[in-house]
């Protein structure tokens, strides 16, 4: 049998992480979709972001960094938030509403937050996550902590005053952050090419004195890659880095969107470079990857989201009495370090 | 001769009122981030970039310091501009244009530079949208000296108020919050500018004074209704302008009726209740019958979940105990 087809080792460690990937970039895939559902049925309200399209990006960065990292977010968390380690069950609570929701309740989908595996939420305020990041780094950099602060946002917030001005004192003061752009090419209705004078967004991170570069968003080995080199010289004190990640939104920028403002074809087009099944069908074809595998993985995935939706069904709500809680902390002074 | 009514809603009204400006005066231009390709964010400017083009119907990119700053630039250059920011959470990020440089430059400079600039925002709550696009900071802004605030909170208004502000040599803001974007009714079909200078009663009654604004008005005037089915008339004041206030119309209406009900969708400590309360105790103190009522949002940033900030935000039950307790009475 010349032409036997190689069965997948289970012992290849590297095929192992990469199907790890995969099962990432599925959970955020799926469960994205269920929330869209779940949207129509009205069970998860407010703003909705859907990151499909983008996954590779979260879950090629989180798999580089470690437990005590942090990472800060966006308002399109829900990828974020999963590849870093949030409890499904926790972030299906949150978009219901509940009380064991990852920000009982109070956040919803635009503001996940997670101290546990230092998920600093969820800022809905375009930019307004950057200078936080800047300040996670600086507390780093002066207690002599070799962590690493990972901050995401849009290429849209690359024209607010806070990329300036956090990238000038990120790099000024040699803190240890990876700022993440997941460039998806529009803010809300508005092209790249319609909100930035210089389109190439990388250049001009790099015109602040750090090691910035673009990468294919759309390949999880790609972004991981990067990701890897940008952490490892960030942790040895290497000062900031910044990754252009090259990337598309294939769903309307929120539930809310009627998504007039760009071409059928051109959406159409984009999904051909689908991140999950590009990097499933990679897999396949170079033997790492059985069908069967497949058709094991994305059964766990709906069970587990399955069962999200479930404890999110069956999750309490914040007694109403508890409404004013956390507007001041609930210990003395002396208790918080 | 009775006036053509037509169909109309909120969204389509401040549309109107535009395109309407837009067309009398080619100083005229509206920009803002989203408004001609997508539409704007609330569906307000939709159409108007295939009509007036984009150069009058500019895209602006994420940066609202430096927008609306250009708007105060372009305004003393000369032209009239309007200037959306999505909501007045995001306001924030031009705070310090707003109020550094708009509402202090004619003052500062002696009354050399004058800012005739229109500026559009969304506010309020309501829709789940949780702490970071959630808030009635109109208060805020009517503490600014050299700013005018109005707050549409009728079809009329919507379609009336902002050429009205156009004419103002002085910066105006106007708040439209944004659960009323969908309000549907009837108005006039020659319906145009308004003025900005008086409260409005939009219900006469003769027991007690509610007063409020903008988002409120429809839950204040639900509430009036309520309390007639039990016997009390309440009189409704819509304040329409919140800077400056106009006295003479609720401290009429309070002289008469003896008690006052104030609904804020803003928070109470500091806001534009305590304001009202304050003026009310300063100048008609002797004709009250009971302490002033408030009826604000829980002093809470706005939760997510829909029972919480239900919770928070002024309800119709809120209003009517409110309106019983200045009459001694339990609901
Ligand atoms: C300061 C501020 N301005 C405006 C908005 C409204 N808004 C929310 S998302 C968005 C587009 C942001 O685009 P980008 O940064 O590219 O991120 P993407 O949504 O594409 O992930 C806008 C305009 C906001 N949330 N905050």
């Amino acid at each position: 049998m010349a032409a036997r087809r190689r069965t997948p080792a289970k012992a290849d460690p590297a095929a192992e992480h990469e199907r790890e990937l995969l099962r990432t970039m599925l959970r955020i895939r799926r469960f994205e979709e269920a929330c869209a559902e779940l949207y129509s049925a009205t069970k998860i309200r407010g703003f909705l972001h859907l990151y499909v399209g983008e996954e590779a990006v979260a879950t090629g960065v989180m798999s580089v960094l470690e437990p005590d990292d942090a990472v800060v977010s966006t308002y399109r968390e829900h990828g974020h938030a999963l590849a870093r380690g949030v409890p499904m069950d926790a972030l299906m609570a949150e978009m219901f509403g509940r009380q064991t929701g990852c920000s009982r309740g109070r956040g919803g989908s635009m503001h996940l937050f997670h101290a546990d595996t230092r998920f600093v939420g969820g800022n809905a305020i375009v930019g307004g996550g950057l200078p936080l990041a800047v300040g996670l780094g600086l507390a780093d950099h002066l207690a002599g902590r070799p962590r690493v602060t990972a901050c995401f946002f849009g290429e849209g917030a690359a024209a607010e005053g806070e990329f300036h001005e956090s990238l000038n004192l990120a790099a000024l003061w040699h803190l240890p952050v990876l700022f993440v752009c997941e460039n998806n090419r529009y803010a809300m209705g508005t092209s790249l090419a319609h909100e930035h004078a210089r389109t190439d967004i990388a250049l001009r991170a790099s015109s602040y004195g750090m090691a910035a570069w673009a990468v294919d968003g759309m390949d999880v080995r790609a972004v991981e890659e990067s990701a890897r080199q940008a952490v490892e010289a960030i942790r040895h004190g290497g000062g900031p880095h910044f990754l252009e990640v090259r990337t598309y939104r294939f769903r309307a920028h929120s539930m809310y969107d009627p998504d007039r403002y760009r071409p059928k074809a051109e959406v159409a087009e984009e999904k051909t470079h689908d991140p999950v099944t590009a990097l499933a069908e990679l897999m396949t074809s170079e033997g790492r990857l059985t069908d069967r595998q497949l058709a094991t993985l994305e059964k766990e995935v709906a069970a587990e989201i399955a069962a999200a939706v479930e404890h999110a069904e069956q999750a309490p709500l914040e007694p109403v009495e508890d409404l004013t809680r956390f507007v001041h902390s609930d210990r003395t002074p002396a208790e918080v370090t | 001769m009775t006036a053509t009514m037509v169909k109309t809603t909120y969204r389509e009204a401040l549309r109107e009122a535009i395109r309407e400006a837009l067309q009398r005066d080619e100083r005229v231009f509206l920009m803002g981030e989203d408004v001609g390709a997508y539409g704007g964010c609330f569906g307000v400017s939709l159409g108007l970039l295939e009509d007036f083009g984009p150069e009058r119907i500019r895209d602006t990119p994420l940066s609202e310091s430096a927008f609306v700053g250009a708007g105060i630039g372009a305004a003393i250059g000369g032209l009239r501009p309007i200037v959306e920011v999505m909501t007045v959470n995001f306001s924030l990020l031009a705070l310090d244009q707003i109020m550094n440089t708009a509402a202090s430059l004619q003052h500062m400079s002696g009354g050399q530079y004058a800012v005739p600039l229109v500026i559009r925002m969304t506010t309020g709550a309501g829709r789940q949208l949780a702490a970071q696009h959630s808030h009635s900071l109109e208060g805020w802004y009517a503490h600014i000296p050299g700013l005018r605030i109005v707050t549409p909170a009728t079809l009329e208004d919507a379609r009336g108020m902002l050429w009205t502000a156009l004419e103002d040599p002085d910066p105006v803001l106007v708040f439209e919050h944004g659960s009323l974007y969908n309000l549907a009714g009837e108005i006039a079909a020659d319906a145009g500018p308004v003025d900005l200078d008086h409260a409005a009663v939009r219900r006469p009654g003769d027991d007690l004074t509610l007063i409020t604004y903008g988002g409120t008005l429809g839950r204040t005037l639900e509430a009036a209704e309520e309390l007639a089915g039990a016997g009390v008339s309440a009189e409704v004041v819509d304040l329409r302008t919140l800077r400056p206030l106009d006295d003479a119309t609720y401290l009429g209406s309070v002289t008469r009726t003896h008690r006052a009900v104030i609904v804020d969708e803003g928070w109470r400590s500091g806001s534009l209740s305590a304001e009202l309360s304050a003026r009310i105790t300063e100048q008609a103190f002797y004709d009250l019958d009971a302490p002033v009522e408030r009826v604000c949002t829980e002093e809470v940033p706005i939760p997510y979940a829909q029972h919480l900030e239900e919770e928070a935000l002024p309800q119709v039950r809120d209003i009517v105990a409110a309106a019983h307790r200045t009459l001694g009475e339990q609901p």
